[in-house]
């Protein structure tokens, strides 16, 4: 499909590419090869291949995972790896396909990880809702045990781990770190405070536990069989590598694309044909988040930024777990806003005051405004309870014709976690953008038509 | 939100800059804890010195830099650190102060006009002190039913709650009682129990003083006052002998709350629902306002010149019926104030001259073992990494607090608790192991564990084996078990760990106190035997002290039941329902010629008696009370007592003038001092002594010698204690007060021969009789909230031994002990060792009780299936 090196999707299309036999026999390398030669270095190693390649996070914080790793409290046991896999941001589903097409890759990269940190319980945790995955896996870690790849004394080695499957509640703030380890206790998922609960240090059962995303430890097969040289070749110098992006919305061909990261650019990603062929016949682009419902948005101003964490931070934004959704000219911006803000006032844990309470004013007041009942204060006033959750400037994009330069990320916060921010990129990005269509519905002028389209 | 801050752990001091002044805090210290220490207060919701910070309100937000810019952190979750620069006022923390009091009050119904905490909300207060002052919120609130009950005493508003966690983490982690939690999520989270099953924690009522909100509210004290009415005093709970501060509540002359204080040695600020709504019984229309004389079948009401005249010729006729002194008996005194305890222990000891006195009904320990054994306080038991040898009855149902204290000890603190128990306790969950022992054979278990020798549990023999400074919780694990065998475990750990030491696990409320006024045969006020003090009193008092050691409740109530107790005096006491030989104190009551009882409400015992004379209740009289470490607090008078109830002091002293003595003291005072004087283990322990500032929680007795000496060095204020002498009254035979010079020793435990245990009967269950917080007690009885709690008794059993009688859970059985016997549903419980059978005290018509022979060191039953 491309030029490029498929470093995790190359068994997608493979109709056996889920068994341990076509894992072994299709796809860019061979199945369990890395883990042999994993086996073979020291653990110490390892972890420097990893951290040298800087594999960064594919969840959201793009944190190189090498480096975390070494984050663990020397000497300090047991040690737990939690497999991030409660992938619930909105417009995200790439690790759902990770999981459902290709497990075995996962489990190896689990196993590299486990290694590399020296631990010998794994939980891989997956989201509730996606039984097609849970089934692929637990039929995967079946064969796997059967093989002797997962359990003890692994390919006759001394090294030794147990990997434990866990399905999520339906709980989107569980793909917050501390609070997949809250629900993964037993307990009701809200996230925990950092500091003082920083996972490395006091993580599940309050022990040091490394918490990775699904895509990330799906690279270390690869990365491993092929070294960093081959690695670092593709993607730019500070992000190398391939990564996953979701494209959602007004384009032609939506879906789940292997690009090289730090390279390609939102442009390339909507117009290539080898990726989403163009927005959506005889329509204009009007706005793109370019990272996850929580994310800034975008506009046709920053189409030719590369898809480059540090780039896309500084243009106020973040890239996150590389869920893009495309909006054209039809799309209603305040409604579009609504459409997030209630996501993230529903899925908030209730945890912390400013982000249960907030995050449900924040919904009601643009419900409000949607139902042709604005008030004139009323963007005064979600922009300032939008302070209340995160105080300060928040980041956003810049804005030329209204000569606004941009925020850059990261947000701060009142709130315990991410989350209550979150729902405040949309709100602040619409209403710098987009004020009157805010203005027009509480006026009632102008009431512009609104699409019947996906995102309605 | 008044709980003081945490007591910092002394580890390195550093300098934190908190609003440009810099402060000492210690390190890791919660800076709001440390801020509040030195004077700045930073507003909260969720935090709670006595519980896990959570950070959830984010109320307490304040901007710290350490070294990377200020930004906003919670103050509760942060730690103080070397030059820490904090700002609690700066413009951003305000924005945050505003931002998040708008968030808590936009679903929040504002409905102060008729909510309990109105006036003394926090979210009132802080809102306030702190919040924006208007909302810009016009959307529709939340909705929920309201008020809810989530358990019989407490009701639940989830419309006011602003889910700020410390309900739910009090029962989790401090009281152990998961039953409520967060339910729903977002602006739809809610505090709820699960369905279909209660709150029914004994600790229940203490989520409703911690809640910041008036969401829990108590069912004793719903719209019963506004806080601006109330007045309140600080006094020492008497629900048991734990000795919870808190403070009594009133308006308009009625008792209507307490509320716990945080008293560091003690409670923490917790109370158990027994306690805290103990209140009710007090203002109940059933209490004694006022004398009453047998006339025929009946008591009728009487004024008290007559019922004391009646009460003083019965003691002067058994005086002279050839029994002599001995032939009037004193039973009872643990309700009384230390005060009372003294007056009457002078009253029976030096003007009566009988020995024949006991506080305690035959469920507790002889007053040697209680305050001769080596002492410890509840903070030194709690010790962390401590190792305890709990040897007592629940402490979940009979010492609430000491329960919460020591779980925590273990849960947090690291302590190893063992328990040496006839049946698991509500402790056992905790309990680093549980060794059940059968009735009688406490001593040899315990002697087995100290010594390792025996096949038992290892976690036991490993906890105490490593231990160098073991600590015993040491009470009456069983009615139907006798002290003696207990008394022999003691003397067994003695015995092998000699620097061992205890705290008492007695329950009545101020057991203590009693024990220490002399309220006990063979002893005399302030910790000394007879023998040793007779001679101390005798100069001191004028003479007439008995001179040989007299009987105990079981002594007395036998001499009675054969007709040589002539004048039987029951001081708050209720033998009937207390002593475990039912039978017994019903023939004891029946032999005395003349049964006088002092009391504050009509008991199974004082029903029976011939002269009642009405006492003032808890919150009617002041003076001090003893715990069970032997801590004096002070007790306060809040309201009047009913009609013409006396305190008990008062009483007494009016009964010594008209058996022709004057006591030698008129007031509460007069007796505090004559105690601190002449009583050893009260020396130098003055009202003043008592009211100085670091004595707020109470000065454990005896003091230290060094605090005595110090205390010695200003006699201007001793002087101040001493009694004027009393001009009124010019009576020929005023008591002699002389102070001694040289005081009596303490009284030292001294091993008694060891008791014999017969071998259980092969056939037979042995009886295990414990109490349950709930039961029908006449204190209970009288609280409307509380009487519906107690559950019908049932025999527990092994389900090994229900099995064995082809029995299940709830099927009828009959207990069998002689010619008598009690029919009970029976249960099944893992918890009761095979051959046990456990009965609760108090909670049916036909108490097991009635099977227990106070001669007998265990009580054997057969046990039938009842037709």
């Amino acid at each position: 499909m491309t030029d490029t090196p498929m470093i995790v999707s190359s068994r997608w299309d493979e109709p056996t590419g889920h068994t341990l036999d076509g894992y072994r026999s299709t796809g860019s390398y061979t199945g369990y090869a890395a883990l042999e030669r994993a086996l073979s270095m020291s653990p110490a190693e390892l972890s420097a291949e990893v951290k040298g390649a800087t594999l960064l996070g594919r969840g959201g914080a793009g944190f190189p995972a090498g480096v975390k790793w070494g984050f663990c409290p020397p000497g300090v046991w047991p040690r737990y790896l939690v497999v991030n896999g409660d992938e619930s941001e909105p417009g995200t589903y790439k690790d759902r396909i990770l999981m459902e097409r290709d497990p075995h890759q996962l489990i190896e990269g689990c196993l590299i990880a486990a290694y590399a940190i020296g631990c010998a319980q794994v939980f891989l945790y997956v989201r509730g809702e996606m039984a097609h995955a849970q089934e692929r896996l637990a039929v995967a870690l079946n064969e796997a045990y059967a093989a002797n790849l997962v359990g003890k004394n692994i390919m006759g080695t001394d090294f030794s781990v147990d990997i434990v499957l866990h399905w999520g509640a339906g709980a989107y703030i569980v793909g917050e770190e501390t609070a997949l380890i809250e629900s993964l206790e037993g307990n009701r998922g809200m996230p925990r405070l950092k500091p003082p609960f920083f996972p490395a240090a006091k993580g599940l059962y309050m022990k040091p536990t490394i918490v990775n995303n699904v895509e990330t430890l799906a690279n270390l097969p690869w990365l491993v069989l092929n070294g960093i040289e081959a690695y670092t070749a593709i993607g730019s110098e500070a992000s190398p590598g391939t990564r996953l992006v979701s494209v959602s919305g007004h384009v032609n061909r939506p879906g789940v694309f292997e690009i090289p990261q730090g390279t390609t650019t939102y442009r390339e990603l909507f117009e290539d044909d080898r990726y989403c062929r163009g927005i959506r016949d005889g329509h204009e682009l009007k706005m793109f988040i370019p990272g996850g419902a929580s994310a800034p948005w975008f506009f046709p101003e920053q189409i030719d930024l590369p898809l480059e964490g540090k780039v896309v931070s500084g243009a106020g934004s973040m890239l996150g777990s590389g869920a893009i959704v495309v909006m054209d000219e039809t799309t209603d911006a305040v409604k579009a806003c609504l459409r997030i803000v209630r996501f993230f006032a529903r899925e908030s844990c209730g945890k912390c005051t400013p982000c249960r309470e907030g995050t449900s004013w924040e919904e009601k007041i643009l419900q409000r405004i949607m139902d042709g009942h604005g008030r004139p204060s009323d963007i005064d006033a979600l922009l300032d309870i939008a302070d209340n959750i995160s105080p300060g400037p928040y980041p956003v994009a810049s804005h030329p014709d209204a000569g606004l330069e941009a925020i850059p990320f990261p947000p701060r916060q009142t709130t315990i976690c991410p989350l209550g921010p979150s729902s405040v990129a949309p709100i602040t990005s619409a209403i710098r953008r987009f004020r009157h269509e805010f203005e027009a519905k509480i006026t009632k002028r102008d009431l512009i038509a609104v699409s019947a389209g996906a995102h309605s | 939100m008044s709980e003081p801050p945490r007591k910092p752990v002394m580890t390195e001091a550093i300098a934190v800059t908190i609003n440009g002044k810099e402060i000492e805090a210690q390190k890791g210290e919660l800076l709001i804890d440390a801020a509040q220490r030195n004077g700045t207060y930073i507003p909260r919701f969720c935090y709670h010195p006595r519980m896990t910070p959570v950070g959830m309100c984010r109320m307490c937000l304040v901007e710290v830099d350490t070294g990377r810019g200020p930004a906003l952190q919670p103050s509760c979750m942060i730690e103080c650190a070397p030059n820490m620069v904090v700002d609690t006022e700066s413009d951003n923390v305000r924005k945050a102060q505003d931002g998040v009091l708008e968030f808590l009050l936009i679903n929040h119904p504002l409905d102060c006009p008729v909510c309990d905490k109105g006036g003394e909300c926090p979210l009132q207060d802080q809102t306030m002190a702190y919040g924006p002052g208007e909302s810009r919120w016009v959307e529709e609130k939340r909705h929920y039913t309201k008020p809810i009950a989530i358990s019989e005493t407490v009701y639940l508003d989830r419309e006011r709650c602003i889910l700020c966690d410390r309900c739910t983490r009090f029962a989790d982690e401090v009281a152990g009682d998961p039953l409520i939690h967060f339910m729903d999520r977002g602006a739809a989270t809610q505090v709820n129990t699960f369905p279909g099953e209660p709150f029914s924690s004994y600790f229940s009522g203490n989520v409703v003083q911690i809640c910041p909100v008036g969401a829990l509210t108590a069912k004793p004290y719903r719209f019963k006052a506004r806080p601006w009415d109330l007045e309140q005093v600080e006094s020492t709970c008497q629900g048991c002998s734990v000795g919870c501060r808190i403070t009594v509540e009133s308006s308009r002359d009625r008792l209507l709350r307490y509320n716990g204080v945080d008293s560091d040695p003690v409670n923490w600020g917790w109370l158990c629902d027994k306690g805290r709504f103990g209140f009710e019984a007090i203002n109940s229309e059933d209490r004694l306002s006022g004398p009453l004389v047998r006339s025929g079948d009946a008591l009728v009401p009487a004024h008290w010149n007559d019922a004391l005249g009646a009460a003083a010729a019965a003691i002067t006729s058994g005086l002279s019926t050839g029994g002599g002194a001995g032939a009037v008996a004193v039973l009872g005194g643990a309700r009384l104030t230390n005060e009372s305890a003294y007056a009457w222990a002078k009253l029976a000891k030096g003007v009566i001259g009988t020995d024949n006195v006991d506080a305690q009904l035959g469920d507790g320990l002889p007053a040697d073992v209680v305050l001769g054994l080596p002492t410890a306080t509840i903070d030194e038991v709690c010790t962390p990494g401590g190792v305890i040898l709990y040897l007592g009855p629940d402490p979940k149902e009979e010492l609430p607090v000491l329960f919460l204290r020591l779980k925590h000890a273990v849960e947090r603190d690291g302590a190893k608790l063992v328990e040496v128990v006839p049946a698991r306790t509500g402790l056992s969950r905790w309990a680093t192991a549980t060794v059940t022992y059968p009735p009688g054979e406490a001593a040899s278990v315990v002697a087995a564990l100290l010594d390792g020798s025996a096949d038992l549990d290892q976690a036991a023999v490993a906890a105490l084996a490593g231990a160098t400074n073991v600590t015993v919780v040491l009470g009456r694990p069983s009615l139907a078990e006798s002290a003696a065998s207990i008394v022999d475990a003691a003397a067994a750990i003695v015995a092998a760990r000699p620097e061992a030491r205890f705290l008492s696990g007695l329950r009545r409320s101020n057991v203590m106190g009693a024990l220490d006024a002399g309220l006990a045969p063979g002893m005399l006020p302030g910790r000394v035997r007879r023998a040793d003090a007779h001679d101390h009193y005798t100069s001191a008092w004028g003479g007439g002290l008995p001179e040989s050691d007299g009987l105990d409740a079981h002594g007395i109530l036998t001499a009675a039941a054969e007709g040589r107790i002539d004048t039987l005096i029951l001081v708050g006491a209720d033998p009937i329902s207390d002593f475990p030989d039912r039978a017994l104190a019903e023939r004891g009551i029946a032999g005395a010629r003349t049964v006088i009882a002092i009391d504050t409400f009509l008991t199974e015992s004082s029903r029976r008696a011939d002269i009642v004379l009405a006492a003032a209740a808890f919150g009617e009289v002041s003076g001090t009370t003893t715990n069970i470490e032997g801590r004096v607090s002070r007790l306060a008078q809040k309201v009047t007592a009913p009609g013409t109830a006396r305190a008990d002091w008062a009483i007494v002293i009016d009964l010594a003038a008209r058996l022709g003595r004057h006591l030698g003291v008129s007031n509460v005072e007069d007796i505090a001092a004559e105690m601190a004087r002449l009583a050893p283990s009260w020396a130098n322990v003055t009202a003043e002594f008592l009211a100085a500032s670091g004595h707020e929680d109470g000065v454990v007795l005896p003091l230290p010698v060094s605090e005595t000496v110090a205390h010695s060095e200003v006699p201007e204020a001793e002087a101040t204690a001493e009694p004027e002498p009393d001009a009124a009254e010019p009576d020929a035979d005023v008591v002699v007060v002389e102070a001694p010079r040289v005081l009596p020793p303490l009284v030292s435990f001294v091993a008694p021969t060891p008791t014999t245990i017969p071998s259980p009967d092969a056939y037979g269950f042995r009886l295990v009789v414990n109490r349950t917080m709930y039961d029908r007690g006449v204190l209970l009885s009288n609280s409307p909230s509380s009487s519906g709690l107690a559950d019908a008794a049932t025999a527990r059993m092994n389900p090994v031994d229900l099995e064995t009688l082809g029995l299940v859970t709830g099927a009828a059985v009959k207990l069998i002990a002689g010619d008598r016997s009690i029919v009970l549903p029976s249960r099944s419980d893992a918890g009761v060792p095979k051959g046990t059978v456990v009965v609760p005290h108090h909670r049916s018509e036909s108490g097991p009780t009635t099977l227990i022979s106070a001669d007998h060191q265990v009580c054997d039953v057969r046990i039938e299936v009842a037709s």
